[in-house]
C-alpha cells in the first residue's frame, strides 16, 4: 500500500480499503527502517497518528476533505506552528514558529496527515543535499554507491522516491523540486511564481522562490497544486487568480499541441544517455499528436550567470535577518559586533556564506550596475526571450538535468561546476515560469533521468496535460514494491 | 541675505533638512501591529515587525494615502509608479536586517513651503522629494550595566522622510520652516507634529562659505529632536566650521551626532567610513503603481491650508496681515476661531476684528497663564463669541468683560448668566446716568470750580467716581457725553 500513489491512497482511503491510521503506521515505519537516508530532519509521530484518527472518523463519518488522511512531508522551510523549523540551518536549530506558512496551512485544512519535515541543503542553497546541517540525504536509487538526491528539496525528493510518505513539498528557486525530483525518479512541478503563497516559507531569494511538489505521478501532482494554489493577501507578489481543477487535465489529448525544443539546452557535458531521452521524449509527443519543433532562446546560456547574480544579492538581505538578536543561534561575544561575527560564522555554514558574500558584493556601491543591473536587464531579456517563443509553441520541452545524480564524494569540487545542476531550470525561475520535471528512464548506470516542461505563466494543466503523456508513454522504471 | 559677521569675515550659511515626520495611522507601514505611542515594550510587534523568518510586508494603503496627502499638500508632484527599496544595514533594533525605504523611485518629487521670515518678506524653501519608509525600534541601553534591551514598539511605523533642497540660510530660517511645515501637516493630518514624542525629527545639513565664493564642504547633523535644540545645533555647527575656516582649515565631509545635553555636536562617522547600505528594489514588494484617480480623489480632501486661509481672512474680514497669519498658524486655533465667528449671525468686519483681539490677546494671555493650549482652552469658542457678542451691544464694557471671560474660564458659564448673576448689565439709560453724575458734581463743589477755572485734567476724576458709584457699569461713551453736557451747561 506504500508503493501507492497520492490519487490511489485518496482512493483506498475512501472506499475503506485501509485507514489513514494504518497507512500512517506503515510510512512511519518506513521512515524509521530507513532512517539511513536522513530524509527527515523531524518526525511528528504522535501528531501524525492524533491526525489520522481524526480523518479516519471524517472518512467514516462522510466530511473527508480533499486530502483526509493521506501522510505527506513538507519540506523545512515551511513554517509550522508549534513544530521545529530549521530550513536546513544551524542557525534554526532550535526555531519553532508560532504560526503556520500559507502552504502548509492549506494541506493541514485539505485534512493531510503531516509525518514529518524533510531534510533541505541550507536555507535552500544547493543542488545535492550536501549543504545541509543535519547531513546528507542519500538517494533511494542508490545501489553500490550512495547517491545524491539532488537539492535542495532533497529530503523530499528522498522520502517520495523511497515511498517514506504520499507527497511532500518542495521549494524552487533555481531547480529545487525539478533537479531532486529527476535525479529521484519522480515528479518535482514548481508552478508559476505568484501562483502559491511565499508566506511562512523561509526565504532564499524572493523573487524566484515559489513552493511546488514531489510526487510519485503527473495526476498527484496536479491534485497537490490544486491544494495549495491560490491568491494570499499576506504575500504581495501571489496573484489574484482563478486555480483550476488541475487534474482534469491529466490524460487529455495533446492533439495539435505545439511543443518547442530550444537548442541552446543542448549544452555542453550533458550526457548522452539524456541526449538520447530528450529526442525520445520529443517523439512520444508527436506520436501523441503534438507538433515539435525546434526553437531558439538566444539569452538562455546568460541565464545561470545572471541567476547567480539576482539570487546571492536578495539572499544576502534576506539573511541579514538571523543576526542572533531575536531567536534561532547565537554565539556569544564580548560586543555586539562580536556576538554578529560569532553568531553568523557558526551559524551559517560555507555555501551559505559564499552566497551571502557573493550578494554582499554584487550590491556593493561601484558594483551595483556592473553586476546587479546588468543582471535584471538579462532578466529581462530572457522573459522577452520566452515570451517571444511562446507566441509559436505551446509549451517547450527539455532535459531536467545535463546529468544524472552524482555518488558521494564524486560531486564537483569547484561550486561554479556544481552551480552548472541548475542550468536548464534555472530560466524558468528567472522568467517565473511553471515547470514540470518527468522521470523518463535510467541511463547506463540504472540512475533516473527527468525531462523538463516549460509553459506560459499560469498554464500548469499544459504541464499535467503533456507531462502525464509523457509519464504514460516514458513507462518509468519505479523502485516499486521492491522497495 | 543673512549673513553671519565674525570679527574679521562674513559666512553665508547654506542649511538643508532632512524631517522625518511620523504618519498619523493606526496600524504601521506593511503590518497590522497599533503605533499608539506609550503602550508597554514590546506590545505592539507583530511576527512582521520582528522579522520572523518567512514573513512578507503587505502595503498599509492608508499610509500611502497619507504621503499622497502631504505630496499634494507640500506642493509636489505624485509619481504614479514608486519603488520600495531595501537599505542594508545590521542594528539590534532593525529586526529584518534592512529599512523598507523608497531611494531611486520616491512617491513624491519636489514640492516647496513659503516662509515669511523676520524683516516680513516670503521667501520659498523648496522640497527636493518625499518618501515613505519604516521607522526602526529603540535600543536601550540604560536599564543594565551589561546588557542592552530592544523596544520593537516603532519598528515597522511609517514615516515620510521629507528632504529639502539647501535653501535656508540662518536658524531662524530653519525654525520658521519647521514650524510652517509642522503646522501645514497639522492641518492636513498626515503628522501630529509631536518632537517630544519623536513623530517629528530632523537630520540637518550645513555649509558656510564667503559671499560670492562656491559652496562649503556640508556636515550632516543626526538626531536634532526640537525645534529648540535645531536652532542651537546651527549656531554650534556655524561656530565650529566658522572657526576651522578662518583659521585656515578644510571643513571635512561628516556625519555628527547632536547633543541635546550640551548642545554639542561631535563626529560620529566620516566620508570614508559611510556605510554602503546597498540599496536594492525589495522583491517581496511589487512598484508601487498608483490610479491618478486615486490621487484626485485625495486632492478633493485637502483642507484650506494656512497661506490661503490667512489670505481669506483679510480679504473677507479685513482682518490685519499680522492677525490673520497668526490664527491661520495653528489648525486648533483657527477652528477655534472661525467656530467662534460662525455662532455670530453674519458676522461683520468689526466682529471679526473684535473676535481676534479677544483671542489673541486675552484669552491668549489666560492661556499662557494656566499653561495650557487652545484645544485645552476652558473657554469655549461659543462662550468667547458670546462675550464678544455682550461687548460689541454695548450690554457690558470692555472692562468687565475681562472679569468675565475670567469667570467663564473657571466656571465655564455662559456669559450672559454670568452678567445677569452678577448685575453687570452695562447702565445705558441717559437719564440713570445724569442723575448718577449730578450727584458725584453736587458732592465735590469745589472741583467742579476748579474745573471751569481750567483744570481740565479732573474731567477723569468725575468720570472715575461715576464709575465708581455704579460699580462701573455706567457706558463709557455715554457717561462722556453726559458729563461733557452737565459741565458746559454751568449748573
Amino acid at each position: 500500500m506504500h508503493t501507492l500513489s497520492l490519487h490511489d491512497i485518496k482512493c483506498g482511503l475512501l472506499n475503506k480499503k485501509f485507514s489513514s491510521v494504518e497507512i500512517t503506521k506503515r510510512f512511519l515505519g518506513r521512515i524509521e527502517k530507513y532512517k539511513h537516508w536522513n530524509a527527515f530532519i523531524t518526525v511528528c509521530e504522535e501528531l501524525a497518528l492524533q491526525s489520522a484518527q481524526q480523518s479516519d472518523q471524517r472518512i467514516s463519518n462522510g466530511t473527508a476533505r480533499e486530502l483526509e488522511g493521506i501522510p505527506i512531508a513538507l519540506k523545512d522551510l515551511f513554517l509550522t506552528k508549534g513544530i521545529k523549523t530549521t530550513a536546513g540551518s544551524k542557525m534554526l536549530y532550535n526555531f519553532v514558529p508560532p504560526y503556520e506558512s500559507t502552504v502548509s496551512q492549506k494541506l493541514l485544512d485539505a485534512g493531510v496527515v503531516l509525518l514529518g519535515k524533510t531534510n533541505m541543503d541550507e536555507f535552500a542553497m544547493g543542488s545535492s543535499n550536501l549543504t545541509s546541517y543535519y547531513g546528507p540525504v542519500v538517494n533511494p536509487w542508490s545501489r553500490d554507491k550512495k547517491l545524491v538526491p539532488g537539492g535542495s528539496s532533497g529530503g523530499s525528493a528522498a522520502a517520495v522516491a523511497g515511498y517514506l510518505c504520499a507527497a511532500a513539498t518542495g521549494s524552487d528557486t533555481g531547480g529545487s523540486v525539478r533537479q531532486p525530483a529527476a535525479f529521484s525518479g519522480i515528479v518535482g512541478l514548481k508552478p508559476t511564481y505568484g501562483r502559491c503563497s511565499r508566506y511562512g516559507m523561509v526565504a532564499f531569494a524572493s523573487s524566484l522562490d515559489q513552493a511546488g511538489s514531489l510526487t510519485a505521478t503527473v495526476r498527484d501532482a496536479a491534485i497537490f497544486l490544486s491544494v495549495i494554489s491560490g491568491y494570499d493577501e499576506k504575500d504581495s507578489t501571489s496573484e489574484n487568480r482563478a486555480v483550476p481543477d488541475f487534474k482534469s487535465f491529466a490524460g487529455k489529448s495533446i492533439k495539435g499541441l505545439k511543443i518547442g525544443i530550444p537548442r541552446e539546452y543542448a549544452v555542453e557535458g550533458m550526457s548522452d544517455d539524456i541526449i538520447d531521452f530528450w529526442k525520445k521524449g520529443g517523439k512520444i509527443l508527436e506520436e501523441a499528436g503534438a507538433e515539435v519543433m525546434e526553437v531558439s532562446l538566444p539569452y538562455s546560456k546568460y541565464a545561470l550567470p545572471a541567476y547567480y547574480i539576482v539570487a546571492p544579492a536578495e539572499a544576502s538581505a534576506n539573511l541579514a535577518r538571523y543576526d542572533g538578536i531575536r531567536y534561532g543561534f547565537r554565539a556569544e561575544g564580548k560586543s555586539l559586533k562580536e556576538m554578529y561575527e560569532n553568531t553568523r560564522t557558526e551559524g551559517f555554514a560555507d555555501e551559505v556564506k559564499r552566497r551571502i558574500l557573493i550578494g554582499t558584493y554584487v550590491l556593493s556601491a561601484g558594483y551595483y550596475d556592473a553586476y546587479y543591473l546588468r543582471a535584471l536587464k538579462i532578466r529581462e531579456l530572457i522573459r522577452q526571450d520566452f515570451s517571444s517563443v511562446f507566441q509559436k509553441v505551446d509549451l517547450l520541452l527539455t532535459p531536467t538535468t545535463p546529468t544524472s545524480a552524482f555518488a558521494f564524494g564524486e560531486e564537483p569540487k569547484d561550486p561554479v561546476t556544481m552551480y552548472l545542476n541548475d542550468v536548464l531550470t534555472v530560466t524558468a525561475n528567472m522568467a517565473g515560469l511553471p515547470g514540470i520535471s518527468v522521470p523518463i528512464g535510467l541511463d547506463k548506470l540504472g540512475r533516473p533521468l527527468g525531462l523538463q516542461l516549460i509553459a506560459p505563466h499560469f498554464m500548469e494543466e499544459l504541464l499535467v496535460q503533456v507531462g502525464s503523456v509523457l509519464e504514460k508513454e516514458a513507462n518509468f522504471p519505479t523502485l516499486g514494491e521492491a522497495m | 541675505m543673512a549673513c553671519v559677521e565674525t570679527s574679521s569675515e562674513k559666512w553665508e550659511m547654506v542649511i538643508g533638512l532632512e524631517v522625518h515626520a511620523q504618519i498619523v495611522s493606526n496600524s504601521k507601514l506593511f503590518s497590522s501591529a497599533s503605533t499608539k505611542f506609550g503602550a508597554a515594550p514590546n506590545e505592539n510587534v507583530s511576527l512582521v515587525d520582528a522579522a520572523l523568518p518567512g514573513v512578507l510586508p503587505v502595503i498599509n494603503s492608508f499610509c500611502i494615502d497619507q504621503a499622497i496627502k502631504t505630496g499634494l499638500g507640500l506642493n509636489g508632484d505624485i509619481n504614479l509608479v514608486s519603488i520600495f527599496d531595501r537599505k542594508n544595514y545590521f542594528y539590534p533594533d532593525l529586526p529584518q536586517g534592512y529599512q523598507i525605504s523608497q531611494y531611486k523611485h520616491p512617491i513624491v518629487s519636489g514640492g516647496y513651503i513659503e516662509i515669511e521670515i523676520a524683516d516680513g518678506s516670503a521667501r520659498k524653501i523648496n522640497l527636493e522629494r518625499i518618501h515613505v519608509e519604516q521607522d526602526a525600534g529603540k535600543s536601550i541601553h540604560d536599564q543594565s550595566a551589561a546588557k542592552s534591551f530592544i523596544d520593537l514598539n516603532r519598528a515597522g511605523v511609517a514615516l515620510m522622510e521629507i528632504v529639502t533642497r539647501p535653501d535656508m540660510r540662518s536658524a531662524d530660517e530653519v525654525s520658521i520652516f519647521l514650524r510652517k511645515l509642522r503646522s501645514i501637516l497639522r492641518y492636513l493630518g498626515t503628522c501630529d507634529g509631536n518632537m517630544d514624542e519623536g513623530s517629528m525629527r530632523a537630520d540637518l545639513n550645513i555649509s558656510l562659505h564667503r559671499p560670492g565664493t562656491e559652496l562649503g564642504t556640508r556636515a550632516e547633523i543626526k538626531n536634532v529632536n526640537s525645534i529648540k535644540f535645531l536652532v542651537s545645533a546651527v549656531a554650534f555647527e556655524a561656530a565650529r566650521q566658522i572657526e576651522i575656516l578662518e583659521s585656515g582649515g578644510t571643513v571635512e565631509q561628516e556625519t555628527r551626532l547632536f547633543d541635546g545635553a550640551t548642545g554639542e555636536t561631535r563626529p560620529m562617522r566620516s566620508k570614508e567610513d559611510a556605510q554602503d547600505y546597498r540599496y536594492f528594489p525589495d522583491p517581496d514588494l511589487p512598484p508601487l503603481v498608483l490610479k491618478q484617480s486615486r490621487v484626485d480623489a485625495i486632492r478633493r480632501t485637502i483642507p484650506e491650508l494656512p497661506d490661503a486661509k490667512t489670505k481669506r481672512l483679510q480679504q473677507e474680514y479685513d482682518l490685519p496681515h499680522y492677525d490673520a497669519t497668526l490664527i491661520a498658524s495653528e489648525m486648533e486655533i483657527s477652528n477655534f476661531y472661525e467656530c467662534a465667528l460662525k455662532t455670530i449671525k453674519s458676522p461683520g468686519k468689526d466682529e471679526a476684528k473684535t473676535l481676534a483681539n479677544w483671542l489673541l490677546g486675552e484669552l491668549f494671555a489666560l492661556l499662557k497663564k494656566h499653561d495650557k493650549s487652545i484645544s485645552e482652552s476652558n473657554v469655549s469658542s461659543e462662550n468667547l463669541a458670546a462675550l464678544v457678542a455682550l461687548i460689541r451691544t454695548n450690554v457690558i464694557s470692555g472692562k468687565i468683560a475681562k472679569d468675565v471671560l475670567e469667570i467663564i474660564w473657571d466656571t465655564g458659564k455662559h456669559p450672559a448668566a454670568i452678567v445677569q448673576e452678577n448685575g453687570w448689565r452695562q447702565i445705558v439709560s441717559a437719564n440713570e446716568i445724569t442723575v448718577c453724575l449730578q450727584k458725584v458734581l453736587a458732592q465735590n463743589v469745589d472741583k467742579v470750580a476748579e474745573y471751569r477755572d481750567g483744570k481740565e485734567k479732573l474731567f477723569g476724576f468725575f468720570i472715575g467716581q461715576a464709575m465708581k458709584e455704579t460699580q462701573g457699569k455706567a457706558n463709557p461713551q455715554l457717561l462722556n457725553e453726559v458729563l461733557r453736557k452737565l459741565l458746559e451747561k454751568g449748573e
